[in-house]
């Protein structure tokens, strides 16, 4: 941090973060630990495709519905048409584009906002969940479901059993990422959505078209989200209702972002960090005895997050770091309004 | 530059707005007086596109409004404020007039809206540093940036919204001299929504009484303030009258 406005600095220091992360595998080839790093990035990736809503209270309990979107789309495609992932992949995602407007006009059309919204994003991952059962003969419903692995071009099929590319893969999405994240937290657009979650009336006497701009976020975010069910099927090999749709992980997915912290790029990548070593930790210690012990904990955390920490922990930390150097911030304004939007995150 | 024909603005069975037709000229400031619950604020709403109009026309510039969205009518050349100053506080004061600056003007470039931003945020007399907070801003200096809001939109016309109320006596003769001052300088056309009177009556060339709903009197200020149906109606007390009557012939 003590890095400062220097216009060199950052780049550099970004070049060398990059190099690292980058190196990682070459250096450390152990396969468990490769695997819990990759999920971490892939989970890190579908949280901050959820912060880019969930900073502007669009409160969404419906992303596990995105997800599941992204991953079963893709997997479908390939096993009965043969399509490659290559062209799978934005089918899906065009598909959750799709799902996400239908959801999101009538919400923003009508002024759904608040606890409404998120109940109405909580019906979607019921209805995605639905659909996948219902459709048993096809998605393989609560069992779960396995692309093929591949014949031929492994490249095509968008499969391998080498960790080391995966970490890669995952790390290039991860960084796609944040850059988005950083786009869009420097656009106009930021200020719009910033606008609109305090004030709509305002926002709109202002110039902004509430509607379009809560829309693009949305749709924004939706195809994010399902990228991420995409890659984590395309990795795991393995996708099931439990996993990548439903509302256990539409609430996995507001509990991390809200832990790591809204506000900074890399908040819900620390949240992943978190809830991953936390479940990981939970598994290998107590082993089946301790199943849905980290919905537990997470919900209780949650509950504790919004009341004394509603910025997370990074940003909680991050302000403290940046009021050491400066005793006077230089936003002081945000904390009131954005714990409130915060603890609209809680699940009803 | 506007022209109003026949608005009616009824909710249920009641009807706030009926029949009420004016126009505005172009660099003239309208001032639009009435007691509480005389429509004038439901005129303002569906001026800037909150309401649409039950029945009528609103025609700026030749063109069609009633029915429009307020972020269409912004890009159209129509700022507003409200009557409670509305600031945005997770943004700095210098972000709010930016914002207003870049989607009030189509989104045309982001350089060019906090242009306009530094502008009108000069203008009335707020601070250009892109950090400083909403949250330092006492009551005079949420209404400039309202204020500065409607203006970083570089509007034609401007819908001012009873833009003085909490505002000690110097605030307000300063807060009326920024409206002339606004129309003189930058050439927009005003209407000025107002409860006091006697400032108002300084500064307006014309000014339109509105009671339940309809128009009763409209003129020049000394004029509109002598009409024994706006004493009647608006003014009340005789010592109220007096003032108002003294005030607009200063100005006339």
């Amino acid at each position: 941090m003590s890095l400062g406005r220097n216009p060199i600095a950052w780049p550099i220091a970004w070049a060398v973060a990059a190099i690292v992360l980058a190196a990682v595998p070459f250096v450390h080839r152990d396969p468990y630990h490769l695997h819990i790093l990759i999920l971490i990035l892939i989970w890190s990736f579908a949280y901050t495709s959820w912060s880019m809503m969930g900073r502007f209270g669009l409160t969404s309990l419906g992303h596990g519905g995105f997800m599941g979107v992204g991953a079963y789309v893709t997997a479908l495609l390939w096993n009965h048409l043969g399509l490659t992932p290559w062209l799978g992949i934005p089918i899906a995602l065009v598909c959750a584009a799709i799902l996400a407007l239908i959801v999101g006009y009538p919400c923003f059309r009508f002024r759904i906002t608040g606890h409404y919204f998120a109940l109405v994003t909580l019906a979607l991952s019921g209805i995605v969940l639905q659909v996948i059962t219902a459709t048993r003969d096809w998605t393989g419903g609560s069992l779960g479901y396995t692309p093929e692995a591949t014949k031929g071009s492994q490249l095509l099929a968008m499969q391998s059993g080498d960790k080391v590319v995966w970490y890669l893969g995952a790390l290039v999405v991860w960084a796609f990422g944040l850059v988005v994240w950083t786009w869009v937290d420097r656009s106009m657009a930021r200020s719009a959505m910033d606008a609109i979650s305090e004030d709509e009336d305002a926002a709109a006497a202002a110039g902004v078209n509430v509607t379009a701009e809560k829309l693009k976020i949305t749709v924004l975010s939706a195809l994010m989200t399902a990228l991420a069910g995409a890659v984590y099927c395309q990795y795991q090999m393995f996708i099931s209702p439990d996993t990548v749709s439903g509302i256990g992980i539409s609430l996995q997915m507001v509990f991390a972002a809200v832990v790591g912290g809204l506000y900074v790029a890399l908040g819900p990548t620390v949240g992943a960090i978190i809830t991953i070593l936390l479940a990981e930790m939970l598994r290998i210690g107590f082993g089946t005895k301790a199943v849905g012990w980290d919905n537990l904990i997470y919900g209780a955390l949650l509950v504790a997050f919004i009341i004394f920490l509603p910025k997370g922990i990074l940003g909680s930390i991050l302000d403290r770091l940046k009021l050491r150097r400066a005793p006077a911030p230089t936003r002081p304004a945000a904390e009131p309004a954005r714990a409130r939007s915060a603890s609209a995150a809680s699940p009803p | 530059m506007l022209a109003v024909e026949g608005l009616v603005k009824r909710f249920g069975g009641f009807t706030a707005v009926s029949n009420v037709s004016f126009k505005v000229d172009q660099g003239e400031i309208l001032g639009l007086i009435g007691p509480n619950g005389s429509g004038k604020s439901t005129i303002f709403n569906m001026l800037s596109g909150t309401f649409a109009p039950s029945a009528g026309s609103i025609k700026f510039e030749g063109h069609e409004l009633s029915g429009l969205a307020p972020h269409t009518i912004i890009n159209r050349g129509i700022g507003r404020t409200f009557q409670i100053p509305r600031p945005f506080r997770r943004l700095s004061i210098f972000e709010n007039a930016a914002l207003a600056g870049y989607f009030g003007q189509n989104r045309h470039s982001r350089a060019k809206a906090e242009a306009a931003a530094e502008r009108a945020l000069a203008m009335v007399g707020l601070p250009t540093d892109r950090h400083a907070p909403v949250d330092g801003l006492g009551a005079a200096g949420l209404k400039k940036l309202e204020l500065a809001k409607a203006l970083a939109t570089e509007p034609k016309l401007l819908l001012a919204d009873e833009s003085l109320g909490g505002l000690d006596e110097t605030e307000m003769d300063q807060a009326a001299d920024m409206l002339r001052k606004i129309r003189d300088e930058l050439g927009i056309t005003i209407i000025w929504v107002e409860h006091i009177m006697g400032v108002l009556m300084k500064v307006v060339d014309r000014v339109m009484v509105l009671d339940h709903g309809e128009k009763i009197s409209e003129g020049l200020p000394h004029q509109v303030a002598s009409d024994p149906r706006v004493i009647e109606v608006y003014l009340g007390t005789d010592a109220q009258a007096t003032q108002a009557v003294a005030a607009a012939r200063g100005n006339r």
